[in-house]
């Protein structure tokens, strides 16, 4: 049985005067026990209002509908009242965000913010939470981790607050963590320290991970399961080996295609998906990314095109998908 | 749900419209922009409507106003007695005031006074603190060492002025100068100017900062030049917001001075902060005198007040859509 | 740290400098000169003269001014025309008063400005929410006299539940050592004394508190707000604090800190409004010393206080300015 099992999953944003969005379209994938999933899109695609969703932080306004089930451990997240939710946060789901500066409160030091994690759920009392939360900040790769309780956000490097921010979550060994974009906002070499970290750490307690990025290499290097988002649908699911090999949908076909590469001839031009993420068309028309599409046909336009599944699990939702890629030649 | 194929072309036609790229949206003014959500803002209607009622009752009103508001024709008539002066009546609608003239027309005329004296005081303030601080953000931005050493002398001067608190400013100023209605107005507005300097200066200097000017310095656009065409439309906004709100509280110290005995000591001429200052020691027996001098202020106040505060909210950058 | 206190205090140097120049103008030109200021309108022309020769006013005025300054840092502001004490005298025994007024008024501004800022932030756009800015807002638009003129005449005359004059009942025999009426009360164990100071500070505080209250609500209603929509507080909610972990060391600590920073306005307000509200209430403190000090032309009064004032003001900004460091771990001085 999958740890976290999500079905149809959709969030809505009703404004007053203005169209109601839907960030999230019946959205439904799976996590099992020690898994790291990888949710993939572009900005604007809901993958991080998905996240959100599950974690019962979206702001609980008027406009705002979740539907849809979310499973976790037999127990519908979304069905959960805030109290019950408050305990499942941090002690058996946790999640880390984007920006390590901002996400941390700047008025208090850092012992306090990991210790208070502890103090909440694993009842320890002070002394026991700050050589706990020195262990912590060691086992993620911080140096000389007592001064650095003591010290403010604003005193630590990027790269060390993000740790910090992973010791905070894994603080209460949780069996879900979700990172958001963790590493957009750090440097490139720091971004890989912190993407072996996680795996590190995922691998030693056995923690599942659902990974959210736009970054298809950073999936690569990470996830057991890809699903490519857009504009709040799944388009794309499979087990990592086969979407690079046999990736079929056309969305995830440009993604791929824009990376640039290091055997790229010189002079040859990056390849972006034409057009812009607001050039869409709403699913109940048909296919979202039939206006940016090269393989657009006319069965894509009227009635949105349903998930093809196949027998290993692959699944893409395309009427005229990409051919499957001819094997290469050996020499 | 298949489609009929009339729709479908439509569909199509739409998606190739989709399909070219969009240009981006055209540049707004921040004026129009501004204007444009003032007129959704309740605050903003109500705050300009009591405005131009104010306007309009301090300019047109004195022209039709039923009694003479200097005439003390109670005194004349006789019904003013120790304990005893008399209200609203057919003939007077708010009543007689403590000497005997006619309330209604004197409120009506106060208001112009009231006006002139709010406008005049914030004037003052504006000038000589849009001088100084532009002067001096002007020095800061754009001359050097030279022009750090004058913007540091006159924020200096500045900054005496923010040593006492406002009211205390104010007394001190009508004290040197002797009590009458001028003195009033001065002394109000050297209270105000710190804010003026302080908010010109700021702006100047982070006008100074930005690319365009950068650009236009090394096009060989010479430094007052770029002051005066490009630097000086830009902090014009946040003037006009500051004008506005001052003027509230302008009125407001006006009356304090009044109250304290340093504003004109000839009561002959109505204006509001004067009336209420004067009718202190009659308000057991008509507390109307009080009453109706202080509404017109608080009104006339929270007009502006709502008014600058729409303002400051429509004009500001960072909440554009 | 300390560098940085110093470096403010010689900051304050050339102000007080040139305020002293200031009031030396002012006392110089003020129709009929200095010994105007001393003798009143009332003086002879042989007196007069008398005057000016004692005070060496016939002397060059940089040799005036030099005396001048040298009576000020020993302290010495002259005598008041109307009481005939030293003004310094006279600053001191009604300081107190004008303190117990301020604490109040700050204790209610604070009191109930910061929880109702923070509720309407809370509930944005419900009544609640609504009404404190509304209420804020007109706040700010009346003036504080006409404010305690309707207090004293609703609460006091009519109702009665408040004395309406004076900083204590005379009738109660009450020590006074300090000159801090509730103070006093609770250092002697007269316990009826002090509670009728408190009784006498409520309405002339609620006065004086509607300005400040007025302003702490607007400015921690639209901190907290902004706080609520930082990255932190999600975090915080994200690692499934309480909720009441969330409010106190989350949202208020950092939203406290634009409240902290106008402080020093604040007091610049409190003060001001001190010498209306006093007048209203007869409430012997500086406030109501300086206003009949105005009536009187009691000019040595008038500019020695306000210097006093000037001084003591510049060193509550000095505090403020060093409680904030102390306060946002990000300005502190290194």
């Amino acid at each position: 049985m999958a740890l976290l099992d999500v079905q149809d999953l959709s969030v809505t944003f009703a404004r007053r005067g203005q169209r109601t969005v839907h960030a999230v379209d019946g959205v439904s994938f799976s996590v099992d026990a020690g898994e790291v999933v990888g949710l993939v899109g572009e900005s604007g695609c809901g993958k991080s209002v998905t996240s959100l969703a599950l974690m019962g932080l979206l702001p609980r306004q008027r406009g705002v509908h979740v539907g849809g089930s979310a499973t976790f451990d037999g127990t519908d997240l979304l069905t959960l009242d805030p109290r019950s939710m408050r305990d499942v946060r941090g002690r058996d789901i946790a999640m880390i965000f984007q920006d390590p500066l901002s996400s941390l409160n700047p008025v208090i030091p850092i012992g306090i913010q990991v210790t208070e994690v502890l103090v909440r759920h694993r009842d320890m009392s002070g002394d026991a939470a700050r050589k706990e939360a020195a262990e912590l900040l060691d086992r993620v790769g911080i140096p000389d981790p007592r001064r650095r309780l003591k010290e403010y956000p604003h005193q630590l490097s990027g790269g060390m607050r993000q740790r910090a921010l992973i010791a905070m979550a894994v603080a209460c060994r949780p069996r879900l963590l979700i990172a958001d974009e963790p590493t957009t906002a750090l440097d490139v070499t720091i971004q890989a320290q912190i993407l072996e970290l996680l795996k590190e750490l995922v691998r030693d307690s056995g923690t599942a991970l659902i990974m959210i990025t736009h970054d298809l290499g950073v999936v690569a290097g990470m996830c057991d399961t890809i699903n490519v988002l857009y504009a709040g649908k799944v388009v794309e699911t499979a087990r990592r080996k086969e979407l690079f090999a046999n990736r079929r949908h056309p969305y995830t076909v440009g993604l791929l295609a824009s990376i640039p590469r290091l055997d790229a001839g010189r002079g040859e031009k990056l390849t972006p998906i034409r057009g812009s993420v607001r050039d869409v068309l709403p699913w109940p028309d048909g296919c979202a990314f039939a206006p940016r599409c090269d393989r657009r046909v006319d069965a894509c336009v009227g009635e949105p095109p349903p998930m093809t599944p196949t027998h290993t699990g692959h699944e893409y939702r395309c009427v005229n998908p990409a051919p499957l890629p001819q094997p290469k030649e050996t020499p | 749900m298949t489609l009929a194929p009339g729709k479908k072309k439509e569909k199509l036609e739409r998606l190739a419209e989709l399909s070219a790229v969009r240009d981006d949206e055209q540049g707004v003014s921040l004026w129009r922009e501004a204007m444009r959500r003032l007129r959704r803002n309740p605050a903003a209607i109500v705050g300009a409507s009591i405005l131009v009622v104010f306007v309009l009752v301090a300019v047109v009103g004195p022209f039709l106003v039923p009694y003479d508001p200097v005439d003390q024709s109670g005194i004349r008539e006789g019904v003013i007695k120790p304990g005893s002066i008399p209200g609203t009546s057919g003939d007077h609608w708010l009543g007689y005031d403590h000497q005997g003239r006619d309330e209604f027309s004197r409120l009506i005329v106060g208001a112009r006074q009231t006006l002139i004296v709010g406008i005049v005081s914030t004037l003052i303030g504006l000038t000589i603190g849009v001088l100084v601080g532009g002067v001096a953000g002007a020095a800061a931005g754009l001359g050097g060492r030279w022009g750090r050493l004058v913007d540091s002398v006159l924020m200096r001067i500045v900054d005496m002025l923010l040593s006492l608190p406002s009211l205390l400013l104010a007394v001190s100023v009508a004290a040197l100068l002797g009590p009458s209605l001028v003195t009033v107005m001065i002394a109000v507005g050297v209270v105000s100017v710190p804010i003026f300097a302080r908010l010109l200066r700021g702006s100047m200097i982070a006008q100074a900062n930005r690319d365009y000017v950068l650009a236009a310095s090394s096009l060989g656009v010479r430094n007052t030049k770029i002051a005066i065409s490009h630097i000086v439309p830009n902090s014009l906004a946040p003037v006009i917001v500051q004008a506005t709100l001052t003027l509230a509280t302008a009125i407001i110290e006006v009356a304090a001075l009044s109250f304290l005995g340093l504003g004109n000591p000839d009561s002959t001429q109505p204006e509001w902060g004067l009336m209420l200052a004067d009718a202190q020691i009659y308000l057991d027996v008509r507390p109307g005198l009080a009453i109706y001098p202080a509404l017109g202020i608080i009104i006339t106040a929270l007009g502006f007040t709502l008014l600058g505060e729409a303002m400051r909210e429509a004009l500001d950058p960072k909440l554009r859509r | 740290m300390f560098r940085f206190i110093v470096r403010r205090l010689l900051q304050l140097i050339p102000t007080l400098f040139g305020l002293s120049i200031l009031l030396f103008i002012w006392l110089h030109r003020l129709p009929g000169g200095p010994e105007t200021a001393l003798l009143g309108e009332r003086g002879t022309p042989e007196s007069r003269a008398q005057i000016r020769e004692s005070l060496g006013l016939n002397e060059p005025l940089l040799i005036q001014y030099g005396r001048f300054v040298k009576r000020l840092v020993q302290l010495d502001l002259g005598t008041s025309i109307s009481t005939k004490r030293a003004v310094t005298t006279e600053f001191l025994q009604r300081f107190p008063g004008t303190v117990e007024l301020t604490i109040t008024a700050m204790v209610i501004a604070i009191g109930l400005g910061i929880p109702l800022g923070y509720l309407a932030a809370r509930r944005r756009g419900s009544l609640l929410d609504q009404a404190s800015v509304g209420g804020s807002l007109l706040g700010t638009c009346i003036p504080i006299f006409f404010l305690a003129y309707v207090l004293k005449a609703i609460f006091a005359e009519n109702l009665g539940w408040f004395p309406t004059i004076g900083r204590q009942d005379p009738t109660i025999n009450a020590t006074h050592i300090t000159n801090f009426f509730v103070l006093d009360g609770l250092l002697t164990r007269e316990w009826d004394a002090a509670a009728d100071a408190i009784w006498h500070l409520i309405l002339p505080g609620v006065a004086l508190a509607s300005i400040p209250l007025a302003i702490i609500v607007r400015i921690t209603r639209a901190s907290v707000l902004e706080v609520l929509g930082e990255d932190f507080v999600r975090t915080a909610e994200a690692k499934g604090l309480t909720e009441r972990t969330v409010r106190r060391r989350h949202v208020l600590r950092n939203a406290m800190l634009p409240v902290a920073t106008s402080i020093g306005l604040l007091t610049g307000l409190l003060l001001s409004g001190a010498v209306l509200t006093e007048t209203v209430f007869a409430f012997s403190g500086i406030g109501a010393f300086i206003k009949d000090a105005i009536s009187n032309l009691d000019y040595p009064v008038l500019m020695g206080f306000i210097m006093i004032i000037a001084v003591i003001f510049a060193l509550v900004n000095l505090l403020v300015d060093v409680s904030y460091s102390l306060i946002d771990p990000r300005v502190r001085v290194r």
